[in-house]
């Protein structure tokens, strides 16, 4: 039996003895796309640091790919990529540069080809040459893209990914994240705040509370379970405590 | 995967000769990779030092500046008192060697901070960059800054006040290897408490190294310091590189075995380096900070 992509069993992490995440499993299957929801505390940025490696769980295991992250990350770290408004790339060096350095530490083949079609998929073309720290908040989002893509990767976790874009560019995003999915197969996890951005793009929605998951089930389902019209709805009720839950969650 | 030798053996049909070209062939694939990432890494900064001309002449202005006030200390000195008329340059000597072992960490540590400063740390961490690979992209990346630092200054130094420290032969390269390895191993730990501590350890990069002027004896002989400190000078590889070179110019004499000794020293000052930073990635894994560089 083939292992999906992500897998999570009774994660835990402990900052000081209190919880951050509170044994949370979960498996997300290749070809999706998934929303990681829940408030500020939530647990969401724990779990996915925990997915990438760059946090050791207290108790629990994470197998990405098949590989364990705590013992043979590498294995799937070439195959995995990560944008989040809160890591940068090098302001210095210019787009080009940057995706050059990436691309070889991926050890992506025909680079220039790559960066060429990643250029024009995410319309750079006009700032490869420009030092990355002088492009505006969109123009770094679309640049974080093309360097989360740039390995093709199989797994893509997405921290935020159109926070503090304007609308507009925030719909370019999306758009251009629905197309790689449906291009690639590829298993996506998008942890976002912006309720509109999880229900037009995640065909599979886990709310986040006080480290444990709240609910798990497709847009439609949770809407239909809280008897509410919006996920932002949804959100606030479970964030509030004021679960108008209509049926028992299976 | 067990050796192909061992799969022969409980399988006797098992085809070992295909089985060991595989295996060669993905060791060299992996060669490869890794010689691609550590080139990437290089390049990555590279490009930060080319793009930035103050960049580039700090990294030659302060070892400038020493060498020549130094330098004039020395031919000041030298016309008073005979002793130091015979001693054939030992400040200007001990100040480029001290260059090698201040700068060859600061090139180490300013690269790591880099990528602090840039908020781009976790990016690699994510990446298939290896922290082995990193630390060699880092070392590659402070011999090219002692080399833009320290080989204009020794030619200045030559022209101005006669001292050619290449002159020093094999005993140089012997200096140069040790004082390097030090400032290797106390990068790598240098590094390692950033990651765990974020950029509020930032100023142990710039001042760790000052620690090792005094103790370990750049301008004065051990016998110098108190009893109970030459027993901690004895301690750092570099005391005996810095006697070392002094026995050289003095004396005329290479002592190979001072050479010996810090090499010995060197290598558990690595081991601890290497092995400190280990733990302290493992402690920033622990704690959460590797997504938090800051202060």
């Amino acid at each position: 039996m083939t292992q999906p992509p992500i897998a999570a069993e009774r994660l835990v992490k402990l900052y000081q003895g209190r919880p951050a995440v509170d044994g949370i499993s979960f498996t997300l299957p290749a070809d999706s796309l998934t929303g990681l929801l829940g408030g500020n505390g939530a647990g969401k940025t724990t779990t996915i640091a925990m997915i990438m490696g760059l946090l050791t769980p207290t108790s629990g295991e994470v197998h990405v790919l098949g590989a364990d992250m705590q013992r043979e990350r590498f294995r799937a770290l070439k195959h995995m990529n990560f944008v989040s408004p809160y890591i940068d790339l090098p302001m210095r060096l210019t787009v080009r540069q940057n995706l050059m350095v990436f691309g070889r530490l991926y050890c992506v083949d025909d680079l220039a080809d790559r960066i060429g079609v990643l250029a024009q998929e995410f319309d750079i073309h006009d700032l490869l040459d420009r030092p990355t720290g002088r492009l505006s908040s969109g123009q770094k989002t679309r640049v974080s893209l093309a360097k989360a893509l740039i390995n093709q990767p199989k797994v893509l976790l997405l921290d935020e990914p159109t926070a503090s874009l304007d609308p507009d560019t925030a719909d370019w995003v999306r758009a251009r994240l629905e197309r790689y999915r449906s291009e690639s197969g590829a298993t996506i996890l998008l942890a976002s705040h912006n309720m509109n951005e999880v229900e037009r793009l995640c065909e599979r929605v886990i709310i986040m509370k006080k480290g444990q998951i709240e609910d798990d089930g497709t847009p439609a389902r949770l809407l239909q379970r809280y008897g509410r019209l919006t996920l932002e709805e949804v959100f606030l009720d479970v964030a509030r405590g004021s679960s108008g839950i209509r049926e028992p969650v299976l | 995967m067990l050796p192909a030798a061992v799969r022969a053996y409980v399988n006797p049909s098992f085809d070992r000769e295909t089985a060991m070209r595989d295996s060669m062939q993905t060791a060299l694939s992996d060669y490869t990779d890794s010689l691609r990432r550590i080139s990437a890494m290089v390049g990555r900064y590279s490009y930060v030092m080319r793009g930035s001309w103050p960049r580039l002449a700090e990294l030659v202005y302060w070892p400038a500046v020493n060498m020549l006030m130094w330098g004039f200390v020395q031919t000041y000195i030298g016309q008073k008192a005979g002793y130091f008329a015979q001693a054939g340059g030992t400040f200007i000597g001990a100040m480029l060697l001290w260059d090698i072992l201040f700068r060859g960490q600061l090139g180490f540590s300013i690269s790591f901070l880099e990528e602090t400063w840039s908020r781009n740390l976790a990016n690699l961490l994510i990446s298939p960059l290896r922290p082995v690979e990193l630390a060699i992209a880092m070392m590659i990346m402070s011999l090219i800054r002692l080399a833009i630092g320290i080989v204009p200054v020794s030619i200045v130094a030559n022209v101005f006040f006669g001292f050619n420290v290449y002159g020093m032969g094999i005993a140089l390269a012997a200096f140069f290897m040790n004082l390097i390895l030090t400032g290797w191993a106390v990068g790598i730990l240098v590094s390692g408490a950033i990651l765990r501590n974020g950029l509020g350890a930032e100023s142990l990069a710039w001042t760790v190294m000052t620690l090792f002027m005094p103790l370990a004896c750049v301008f004065y002989p051990v016998a110098v310091l108190p009893a109970w400190l030459q027993i901690v000078a004895w301690m750092l590889p570099p005391t005996y590189v810095f006697e070392g070179m002094r026995a050289l110019l003095i004396d005329h004499q290479f002592r190979a075995d001072l050479m010996i000794e810090a090499f010995a020293l060197n290598l558990v000052l690595f081991i601890a380096g290497a092995t400190g930073f280990a733990k302290l990635m493992d402690a920033a894994r622990r704690n959460g900070t590797l997504l938090q560089t800051g202060e």
